[in-house]
């Protein structure tokens, strides 16, 4: 109990270096360096030391890799089997064949975009949709095209869609005789008109051959018995409805009629047939005489 | 003079570099107590008018986030007097302060409450030739004051302008702007011994600390204790400190006299040691927890024990006194104080002042019963005073004990113009720097 024997009463004051020490620990530049820049220089010291050797770098990549598979490789992210929606048997067929794909395999391997860029450049395909589905499926909504004309061209016979676009190839014309046909380099670009002429020309629709398309810049509508009916660049429909008018009226096209000639619309013009036009003069000779 | 001028010119300059940063510490050092408060400074936008928060004379413009005391080591009457030991007790102080901050302060304004005060009234009168005063024609007002001799080994502590009359008006107290031919002002000197001051910034500095100013601790006191009305019509301020008594005349929101008496509580302390044969540390706490100066009979039955811890044979010493022996002796050493600040007063014409109020502050000034015997002595308007609340304050730094403390706080959100405030006189320069030309031109050719 006594005090005697005990040290002298601490002195409460810090000594020079302390007092120092905490001015300086207090100092902000000093005080966020031990906060902040002390922790984050032993962190990444820590791990460049760590990195500087190439087999744990290599070891590492490879369990990335491994943690990588195993979560892509579960059962929720395979894809078993693919369906197509929308596409005919033989162009779902084309389909599987360009995607060699060999189920099951993990939907992150899928490259959808490539994919869809695949099968819509398809002649036949005009859209194409792709998704996985719940349950490991690859749709495929495809959206085909519809052949709209016939198109005879130096390579074959191609069935066109309405925007022109190729669709398939047919072997005869005689494959699709529902389909108009168009003939001439530059046709299919122009078969949205081609439609509107063979429309307009409904009430010649049993005598008409075909659409020839002269220079890629007009029309000829080809009717049976070699008959042409040639159609300006500009307004060919109004050209051509206006032939079908005068039919109508005085039968026109039921005379031996070769060519109308519609290419300058203020200027229609009639080739007769040689023998036609020779029996015209002889009307005309008998009529009026002897020269 | 000029080398004065200077320093106090670049301490007002640091004060302001302090403020910009937004931390400044102020330390009391005292006889008894060391206290470091550390100053947050916000800015005058913290409050906005919306707070229902006023200007609050530049209170409202700081915050304390650091307060430290310590026991004083190393000071008598208010000087330092042993260097290393202060030393420590301002490093513990400062130390604490700064923990409880979290902020490192390197600016510090200082208190003085030694050093034997002088007051000088100083008047100075020039002519202005009618124009409207400026800025320079104060400076130029100011430094035709006459200073009077006050010694070789005197520093001035304050120097302010407490009143300024341009013609026959008097009590101005901005000049600037009015029209007049004669200007003339009234200007309260401080001075204090240059050693004392000398040492305490010594001490400071071997702290790695840099003094931002330094303040009479009578002056900052009773900026802390007397409310404004009392500094506006006239009061004393008394602050019984531990080893000196400071005394201060404020009128018309100025200081006009200063002065400190060289005893205080500590004497009260060693008159308890000497009276009761016991040690300071219990006299001290006798004082403190039993102390008084108005004995009633109650006190003769109130025994108290003296304790022996000291003596070594703390089991037999069993010795008691009773509380009116306590209060016989520290009564007489109060009365000699208070007579003592009486006749400074009085010798100070207190008693033609129009308002003859006295507050009385600092840690003595909790004496149980003072507010009974100091009017006997001092005049009937006395009141013990605290100081201002101030934001952030500690509880237990809101006593009167830090009534300095807080002034020095005041002072440093809001200081009084001084001397060195102005302009340096424009007339006062080209001759010099003309002299320094040609000395320079001496010297070198």
């Amino acid at each position: 109990m006594s005090q005697v024997g005990q040290a002298a009463p601490r002195d409460p004051a810090p000594s020079r270096l302390a007092y120092r020490l905490q001015r300086l620990m207090l100092t902000p530049g000093v005080r966020r360096g031990f906060v902040f820049g002390l922790p984050t220089a032993i962190m990444v010291l820590i791990g460049v030391l760590a990195l500087s050797d190439q087999d744990r770098r290599d070891a590492m990549g490879l369990w990335w890799q491994q943690v990588k598979t195993e979560i892509q490789s579960r059962e929720e992210f395979m894809v078993k089997l693919m369906a197509i929606d929308g596409a005919s048997p033989d162009i779902s067929e084309d389909i599987r064949e360009i995607l060699p794909l060999d189920f099951p395999m993990s939907s992150f391997d899928l490259d959808l975009a490539q994919m869809q860029a695949t099968v819509a450049g398809l002649d036949a395909v005009e859209r194409a949709d792709l998704r996985i589905r719940p349950g490991g499926v690859l749709h495929i909504q495809v959206q085909q095209r519809v052949p709209a004309l016939v198109w005879r061209n130096p390579r074959g016979l191609d069935l066109v869609d309405v925007g022109g676009n190729r669709v398939s190839t047919i072997l005869q014309r005689g494959a699709r005789p529902d389909l108009p046909l168009i003939i001439g380099r530059g046709a299919d670009r122009a078969a949205a008109e081609a439609l509107e002429l063979v429309a307009a020309a409904e009430p010649l629709s049993t005598r008409l051959r075909g659409l020839l398309r002269v220079g890629e810049r007009r029309w000829t509508v080809v009717l049976d018995r070699g008959q042409r009916i040639l159609l300006p660049e500009r307004t060919p429909v109004g050209a051509l409805e206006q032939v079908i008018a005068v039919d109508e009226a005085q039968d026109l096209l039921a005379r031996e009629v070769r060519v109308v000639d519609m290419r300058n619309p203020r200027r229609p013009t009639v080739r007769l047939a040689p023998e036609a036009a020779q029996t015209m003069r002889q009307i005309k000779m008998i009529e009026l005489g002897d020269d | 003079m000029t080398d004065l001028y200077q320093s106090q010119r670049a301490m007002r300059a640091m004060r302001k570099a302090a403020m910009q940063r937004g931390v400044i510490a102020v330390l009391d050092v005292g006889t008894s107590k060391v206290a470091c408060l550390v100053l947050r400074i916000d800015g005058p936008d913290q409050f906005r008018a919306s707070d229902g928060v006023g200007p609050m004379a530049g209170q409202g413009t700081f915050r304390i986030v650091g307060a430290a005391t310590t026991r004083s080591r190393g000071v008598r009457f208010g000087e330092v007097d042993t260097m290393p030991e202060t030393e420590r007790a301002i490093r513990t102080a400062v130390q604490g302060a700064q923990k409880m901050a979290q902020i490192r302060v390197d600016h510090v304004i200082a208190t003085l409450s030694g050093g034997d005060p002088r007051s000088y009234g100083l008047a100075g009168q020039i002519d202005v030739g009618g124009g409207p005063v400026t800025e320079q024609d104060v400076a130029r007002c100011m430094a035709a004051c006459d200073v009077p001799p006050f010694g070789e080994d005197r520093e001035v502590l304050h120097a302010q302008p407490v009143n300024f009359a341009l013609d026959h008006r008097s009590g101005m107290g901005d000049p600037r702007g009015h029209m007049g031919n004669t200007l003339a002002c009234d200007m309260h000197l401080l001075t204090v011994d240059s050693k004392v001051v000398a040492s305490l910034i010594h001490c400071l500095k071997r702290c790695d600390l840099e003094l931002a100013g330094v303040a009479s601790s009578s002056y900052v006191s009773a900026i802390a204790s007397l409310v404004e009305d009392e500094q506006e019509l006239g009061a004393a301020c008394v602050d019984l400190g531990g080893g000196a008594t400071g005394l201060s005349i404020f009128m018309k929101k100025h200081m006009i006299f200063a002065d400190s008496v060289r005893m205080g509580g500590d004497n009260i302390t060693s008159d308890i040691a000497k009276g009761l044969q016991v040690s300071l540390a219990t006299a001290e706490r006798l004082k403190t927890l039993h102390g008084g100066v108005v004995a009633t009979s109650m006190d003769d039955r109130e025994m108290i024990a003296l304790g022996g811890e000291e003596t070594g044979d703390w089991d037999r010493d069993q010795r008691t006194a009773s509380r009116a022996e306590l209060i016989g002796i520290m009564r007489p050493r109060v009365e000699e104080i208070l007579e003592e600040v009486r006749t400074r007063l009085d010798a100070a014409g207190f008693e033609h002042l129009p308002s003859q109020q006295i507050v009385l502050t600092g840690g003595s000034s909790q004496i149980p019963g003072l507010d009974h015997l100091a009017p006997r002595i001092l005049g009937q308007q006395v009141r013990i005073g605290r100081p201002l609340r101030v934001a952030g304050l500690p509880e237990k730094a809101t006593g009167a004990a830090f009534a300095s403390a807080v002034g020095l706080c005041l002072f440093a959100a809001h200081p009084q113009d001084e001397w060195w405030d102005f302009e340096i006189p424009a007339d006062g320069y080209p001759a010099r720097s003309l002299r320094r030309a040609v000395k320079w031109f001496k010297d070198n050719w």
